[in-house]
């Protein structure tokens, strides 16, 4: 019981520098590894306390899948790592979100520079309403990417493993494409900026099992060269895909009566799924909540 | 035995399927709306009748020389070519005027804007201006670009002239703007945010997402709410004449442009107002500048169809 208390606040309440005490299995082991570290991350909107007091380091080329019941805070803590929170008015965000040793939330960071590096597919398919060959272009041109634009789209369509449905129809519009097309258009359209870090929030929430399967299919092909973090409400989709999984709760206080997103365990995926340390995690894999 | 106990069944079915009575109100409330269209048919059928008519008899004994002609005290010689060219002229004031403020104003609004109570106020004010009667616009217009931009001369004083097409254009380029703004702000409105998202996601900044998402995807909707403005820029009577235009004949000269703008000038409401008032001798060309100005609107709107219907199939 002790031992498994210590493993719990030892990855929950990481340390900014590398540690001896550190698990093996802790696959950040060391700052080179990490894309992210998060420390003390807490999220209001208005007076409302979405999330409180998050701890976690995010490793390099790994597949982090956040999961949780409703309400979580998971795809608000998601949209902190790309300052996509900025983009609601009543949103604030305290602590900080350090991304390959800077802070996103300094003063001087420019939250566009933030998106262009991190970038992101949403729950459900948006493409623009324009031809395929335009939704990829429209992120390398806004950014000033230099080459071949005919190039540029080729080789993110062929990374996103669409080149061959959709070469013969560029010029369409990608309304006409079906939804885990679309999806994969929008992960296709993420990696055109050539980003650094894909955040994926329910990506497959709105698609049917084939295309979903597919979706994951291409992130454990994505993650030799970018780092995902995926929110999902799919517990087997993140014991399938993920490296590494953060478990999150809501803490109901009645005296108060508000809800609170916290984290509750942060793991290896395999860990989380066959012999999580905290019973509340358990709980949620196994079925009895969430 | 069975087969009785089906036809027993049926007749069952039956009855419970016939209408128990029949829906007498509402069939009268059908009634009641065919017979509200018919009267909104009727009136509309009688006065393009009557426009159509005196227009017909016009066309058919001088034809385009009623268009080409200015003003005149004789019927058979009033063309209205004038009044023309001073809605056209109009239009124009509107269009580079109120259509650039009006749409940045919504575009801040709808974009930039934190939404708190300055903004909502604002909001609502413009929603109410656009309920405010023209004629108090004309008022307006009389006080600001008639006297204190004109200095009250008809001769040209101020940077208006006046009682000028630059004093009348900027009247109707402001009685138009609440329009413009608010059907502006919902076309912007009504552009999925899921759009706005996707731009920022790959790193594009506010003015690009306004520009090359958030405008395209709203300019259908814009360009509805443009050509309404100017629609009812040209059909609006009272504000021109509490400006001062011209009802009857007069004559521009050999003026240059600017001292155009700044001098004596009349629209098409406003010659229909001053034939109207005249002797039963001008009944027909009243109703020929009536169909004229009819045909003008048809086209202006007939245009921003066809835009708006271009604009959506590029995408």
């Amino acid at each position: 019981m002790s031992q498994q208390v210590k493993e719990h606040s030892m990855v929950t309440v990481a340390l900014p520098a590398p540690s001896p005490e550190r698990t093996p299995n802790t696959a950040a082991s060391t700052d080179d590894d990490t894309v992210f570290a998060l420390r003390g991350v807490n999220v209001h909107y208005a007076s409302f306390h979405a999330v409180r007091d998050i701890e976690m380091e995010i490793p390099r080329r790994q597949i982090t899948a956040l999961i949780g019941p409703s309400g979580c805070g998971k795809s608000t803590l998601l949209r902190c790592l790309n300052r996509m929170n900025d983009l609601i008015p009543t949103a604030k965000v305290s602590g900080s979100v350090v991304y390959n040793g800077e802070n996103l939330y300094d003063s001087y960071v420019d939250a566009v520079e933030v998106r262009r590096r991190i970038g992101m597919v949403f729950q459900k398919p948006n493409p623009f309403p324009k031809s395929i060959y335009d939704n990829i272009a429209f992120g390398p041109k806004v950014n000033g990417i230099k080459g071949n634009m005919d190039d540029i789209v080729e080789q993110a369509l062929r990374d996103a493993a669409l080149w061959d449905e959709v070469k013969d129809k560029l010029k369409q519009n990608a309304y006409g494409l079906s939804g885990g097309q679309q999806q994969r258009m929008c992960i296709a359209r993420a990696i055109a900026v050539q980003p650094d870090v894909i955040l994926m929030d329910e990506p497959c929430s709105a698609l049917d099992p084939i295309a979903s399967a597919r979706i994951e299919d291409l992130m454990t092909e994505l993650k030799a060269q970018y780092t995902i973090v995926i929110v999902t409400h799919n517990m087997q989709q993140a014991a399938r895909v993920s490296d590494r999984t953060a478990f999150f709760t809501v803490e109901v206080d009645e005296a108060l009566s508000s809800r609170t997103g916290i984290l509750v365990e942060f793991d290896t995926a395999q860990r989380i799924f066959t012999n999580p340390s905290d019973s509340r995690t358990e709980a949620y894999i196994t079925g009895r909540f969430g | 035995m069975s087969a009785t106990r089906t036809t027993i069944a049926t007749v069952a079915v039956e009855r419970s399927l016939a209408a128990r009575k029949r829906d007498w109100l509402g069939q009268a409330f059908q009634v009641l709306l065919l017979l509200s269209l018919i009267v909104a048919l009727a009136i509309i059928v009688f006065l393009l009748s009557n426009v159509v008519g005196g227009a017909w008899r016009v066309w058919h004994t001088r034809g385009t020389d009623f268009l080409s002609q200015g003003g005149s005290r004789q019927a058979e010689a009033a063309g209205v070519w004038q009044g023309i060219r001073g809605t056209l002229t109009l239009v124009v004031f509107v269009v580079f005027l109120a259509f650039p403020i009006g749409i940045a104003t919504a575009v801040y609004l709808e974009e930039y804007a934190h939404d708190n109570a300055f903004t909502k106020f604002i909001s609502v004010n413009i929603r109410n201006l656009t309920g405010v009667p023209s004629v108090v616009y004309g008022l307006l217009g009389l006080a600001v670009f008639v006297r204190a931009f004109g200095l009250d001369r008809n001769d040209g004083g101020g940077f208006t002239g006046g009682k000028s097409v630059i004093s009348a254009g900027l009247t109707l380029a402001v009685l138009v703007l609440p329009i413009v703004i608010i059907t502006s702000a919902e076309a912007i409105r009504a552009v999925p945010g899921a759009i706005r998202e996707a731009g920022y996601g790959v790193g594009a900044s506010r003015w690009e997402v306004t520009r090359m998402l958030v405008l395209p995807s709203a300019a259908p909707g814009i360009l509805t709410g443009t050509v309404l403005a100017i629609s009812r820029a040209m059909g609006e009577a009272a504000p021109i004449l509490l400006i001062g235009a011209n009802t009857g004949f007069f004559s521009s000269g050999n003026q240059d442009f600017v001292e155009q703008l700044r001098g004596t000038f009349t629209a098409l409401p406003a010659v229909i107002f001053g034939w109207a008032r005249e002797t039963s001798e001008f009944r027909d060309v009243t109703a020929a500048a009536i169909f004229v100005l009819l045909v003008i609107t048809v086209l202006a709107n007939g245009t921003a169809v066809w835009l708006r219907n271009r604009f959506e199939k590029q995408w």
